[in-house]
């Protein structure tokens, strides 16, 4: 048997610390890996979420009390750090939503095509950042 | 073939197949129309978005079972894609088992305050 090509190099067992920040992504690995960093961190919120669904919704005072957390803050947690965190959740929703109407609509059209992958990832990645500018500048009392 | 079976069974907790890919669609598609739902409501009207408004969307007995369904889905979602990670990224057996663990008591526990804050209302 000859040699007909020079090994190839392997890579195994990548160092997610070395590794991992020089990969070079396509927009559609940054929508994926996104998704999932996106549904970690409301998993990870939850609490947080439900916590906001409580005061918000269960009385005058705990709604009055809902606004003062963002406001001014609550307990030792100043109410700039609450818009933040709730910002990070808004483009957390956004990214999943958008991720996933992208996965719903290619399951149900074959849109399997690289160009398709290419131009509705970046389309997804644009679309929630966009949005997030949008809310965010309301949260943050812009306009 | 590697032997992947008995004892050489490759653990990884998925049940494998159509459901839970299935499953993960439909909740999804639950929660995005329940989404436009909710803006629809707060859209409805004029005037500033106070707490008569938001709670009002919530207090109907019909929205009340409708939220209800959507936190079970949303549970259900929040476990297929949470366990997918620690499938894919967890290896050691017994780690995984205790990480699948926190997640199973995180969402029943959460599902449980958003069911009574909903039903208190």
């Amino acid at each position: 048997m000859t040699e007909t090509a020079p090994k190839r190099p392997e890579f195994r067992n990548i160092n997610a610390l070395t590794d991992l920040p020089t990969y070079r992504l396509p927009p559609a690995g940054w929508v994926s890996i996104l998704h999932r960093v996106s549904g970690a961190l409301m998993f990870l919120l939850l609490p947080f979420i439900i916590w906001m669904f409580d005061t918000s919704v269960s009385s005058e005072i705990s709604f009055a009390k809902f606004k003062f957390a963002f406001n001014v803050g609550l307990g030792f947690v100043p109410g700039w750090f609450m818009k933040l965190v709730a910002l990070a959740l808004i483009w957390a929703y956004l990214h999943h939503l958008i991720a996933g109407i992208r996965h719903l609509y290619m399951d149900v059209q074959h849109a399997v095509s690289k160009e398709f992958g290419r131009s509705s990832a970046l389309v997804t990645l644009g679309l929630s950042i966009a949005l997030t500018l949008v809310l965010g500048a309301k949260l943050f009392g812009l306009y | 073939m590697s032997v992947n079976y008995g004892s050489k069974r490759v653990v990884v907790g998925a049940h494998y197949g159509l459901r839970d890919w299935l499953a993960q669609r439909i909740t999804a598609g639950l929660m995005a129309l329940f989404t436009l739902l909710v803006l629809v409501q707060l859209a409805w009207g004029s005037g500033p978005i106070g707490y008569d408004k938001w709670a009002g969307i919530f207090s109907s007995q019909w929205m009340k079972a409708l939220t209800f369904a959507i936190i079970v889905a949303m549970a259900y979602h929040v476990w297929v894609g949470v366990r997918d990670i620690w499938m894919d990224y967890i290896k050691p057996v017994g780690v995984r088992l205790g990480l699948q663990i926190f997640t199973m008591v995180w969402l029943v526990s959460c599902t449980g305050w958003a069911i009574q804050v909903l039903w208190r209302l």
